[in-house]
């Protein structure tokens, strides 16, 4: 288990109180302007050395998202845009950020802002945590106070403005470009990339999108040096993140651990175990809804962290690990991620807006037991058809988590779905094409 | 994509009051200039505030107008987004989330209650009744499930019973106090926590 002085997040549950001074009794702000006179340079290798991914469910290196921005301001202004839509099923890690631990955000804000030379940052917070983005609103305000953002902000010569931008409940809008596209007033719907955002994103200017858990560890890797945050974890999955392990455990919880830690542990020491006892464990998802599912007998040995669950063609996501025993039917379960998909896509791509719905009928049909076997097969080549032939991610998204299901779960559907479609004849009239039609009212 | 129609009985008029348009042109300011387009939906949020919780018609035709951008914009986003409420509904605004963490934890028990307590039909604003309820999509607050969202609160760790106290109250005209209804302090895990030890109850 990862040491209690080598959790980034102190103050995850709230013991100490999210305000500012209590914050700087965590360590926030306390040299931030020594941080800053290192130069950009110095901050972005630093975190090219710790390794650090982004926690928004991609995990791409964030060093080097901070080196794509162009290295001196053109005509345009460069923005930085934090991703707080946090709405995957399963995933409530951000929340607790923007309540508790607001002033590593701030700061983190403000110290990538330098990096990429942005002198605006929009924080983009999912309208249902209208009441959190209240409490970080409250301490953004306490920070322009204090004069540590703002006109020279935090003594560091830099100026900088946040703002928070709330969005209206569209789960597309945590994809980046759908983001810029809300920013900007429009329907979220998700951009063609290439130009990347970090050339042409926010009003056409150069931005850097990161994930609120990757901005708000920043200021902590800086203090420590990336050596220390790549000593946690293993190699190109270093340092710690924050799982959220919920459904059915005895104690579902919020908990900032080493990466690469051992589901089992994640599960019986932090979530009290699996209710009915680890054998009654059905499946995990280790990473949010679109991540595929991990029968019980992986779960035994497989370790949390991008590449190894890479290896089990799952992924760790925005590891939000749900856990579903042998109480619940699990045809069910992934019906009703299908539905929440289909009731989340944003119309702009075909396969992906018509085959969130058949997925969703289908498998719906499929938990009554009302499928024929043939359609078993066919509910995996519409997942083939969605998954790379849509702009964004969310084809993929929304496909995995039907083919982990096909894929592990197989037997189960097959046992369970014996409708055969053949209609039998009981009236043998030769020239007629419909039989079955008088069939049902003989 | 979710299907969402507006009203059939529109208000006429529509403007926003001095503090909700005092609001507004505190937040145009955030956007550089040119760029008010991009207060669209904090201005809808305003609009839907002053406006008992709905959004008419009427005040997408104002909005546009504030920004100078076409109405069609307005309705787009007005249309695209399911947190804005086109027709209206209960002072108490119930959602009740059944995506899979909370479906698996019982979420099903919370929609019987609202339905045995306000409305067989979800989106239904019965008269003489003060609030209304619907099934939405994860809240985000999946390790306090099940949960559900009154207003802007949360209210989480539910079981039947419990939703049924709160929807008395509701109906009664009281504000319940939101949080977690098993007494858990926030994310952490209600027994057996094992980290931050040194910090609990400092």
């Amino acid at each position: 288990m990862l040491k209690d002085q080598d959790r980034i997040f102190q103050n995850l549950y709230n013991d100490l109180g999210s305000d500012l001074t209590s914050s700087q009794k965590r360590g926030d702000w306390i040299n931030t302007k020594e941080i800053t006179n290192k130069g950009r340079d110095w901050i972005i290798n630093e975190i090219k050395d710790s390794q650090l991914r982004g926690r928004g469910g991609a995990g791409f290196p964030t060093g080097l998202k901070w080196s794509f921005a162009p290295k001196k301001v053109g005509s345009r202004p460069h923005y930085l845009v934090i991703n707080g839509d946090e709405s995957e099923p399963g995933t409530c890690k951000d929340r607790d950020i923007l309540r508790f631990e607001p002033h590593k955000l701030i700061e983190g804000c403000l110290i990538a802002s330098y990096a990429i030379q942005a002198h605006v940052c929009y924080i983009y917070i999912r309208g249902e945590y209208f009441v959190d983005g209240q409490k970080l609103q409250a301490a953004i305000d306490e920070a322009y106070e204090k004069k540590l953002i703002g006109k020279n902000s935090a003594g560091t010569g830099w100026d900088l403005d946040i703002y928070i931008h709330y969005g209206a409940g569209a789960y597309i809008c945590g994809e980046e470009t759908a983001l810029l596209e809300s920013i900007e007033g429009n329907k979220g719907q998700p951009r063609l990339k290439p130009p990347f955002p970090a050339l042409v994103g926010l009003y056409g200017c150069p931005t850097i999108i990161n994930n609120v858990e990757t901005i708000a560890v920043v200021p902590t890797i800086l203090r420590r040096g990336g050596k220390w945050f790549a000593s946690l974890g293993r190699e190109k999955n270093t340092g710690t993140k924050i799982f959220c392990i919920s459904g059915n455990v005895n104690n579902p919880c919020n908990v900032e651990e080493e990466m690469n830690i051992p589901l089992r542990e994640l599960i019986d020491i932090h979530a009290g175990g699996v209710i009915g006892g680890w054998d009654n464990l059905q499946a995990v998802i280790p990473g949010g809804s679109s991540m595929p599912l991990i029968p019980k007998e992986k779960c035994e040995t497989l370790t949390m962290d991008f590449d190894s669950l890479v290896a089990e063609k799952s992924g760790l996501g925005t590891a939000g690990v749900v856990v579903i025993n042998k109480d619940q039917d699990i045809i069910k379960c992934m019906a009703r991620i299908a539905r929440f998909y289909k009731h989340e896509s944003c119309g702009q791509c075909t396969p992906c807006r018509e085959g969130s719905g058949w997925m969703w009928r289908m498998l719906e049909r499929m938990a009554k037991g009302e499928a024929s076997k043939d359609e078993i097969d066919m509910l995996g080549d519409v997942t083939k058809q969605i998954e790379g032939h849509t702009i964004c991610a969310f084809g993929e998204g929304s496909s995995w988590p039907v083919q982990g299901l096909l894929r592990h779960f197989k037997d189960e559907i097959k046992k369970r779905n014996n409708f055969n479609p053949i209609v039998k004849e009981t009236q043998n009239i030769p020239y007629l094409v419909d039989q079955h039609l008088l069939d049902k009212n003989a | 994509m979710s299907l969402k129609r507006p009203a059939k009985d529109q208000p006429e008029n529509f403007e926003f009051n001095s503090s909700s348009l005092e609001a507004a042109n505190k937040i145009i300011s955030k956007y550089p200039e040119g760029k008010q387009k991009s207060a669209v939906m904090a201005l809808l949020y305003i609009a839907q505030r002053q406006n008992n919780n709905w959004i008419p018609l009427i005040a997408m035709k104002y909005i546009a107008k504030l920004l100078d951008m076409p109405y069609i914009k307005v309705y787009e986003v007005a249309t695209f987004y399911s947190m804005f409420n086109l027709s209206p509904v209960g002072k108490y605004f119930i959602q009740v989330c059944t995506t899979t963490p909370c479906m698996i934890r019982g979420a099903g028990k919370l929609v019987e209650a609202c339905k045995e307590k306000i409305s067989e039909n979800e989106s239904e604003l019965l008269p003489g009744k003060n609030c209304s309820w619907m099934e939405v999509e994860c809240l985000g607050a999946c390790v306090t499930a099940p949960m559900m969202q009154i207003n802007d609160d949360y209210y989480e760790d539910l079981d039947k019973e419990k939703t049924l106290e709160i929807l008395d109250k509701i109906l009664k005209d009281e504000t319940p106090k939101p949080g977690s209804y098993r007494g858990r302090v926030n994310n952490q895990p209600e027994n057996g926590r094992k980290t931050l030890m040194e910090l609990k109850n400092a």
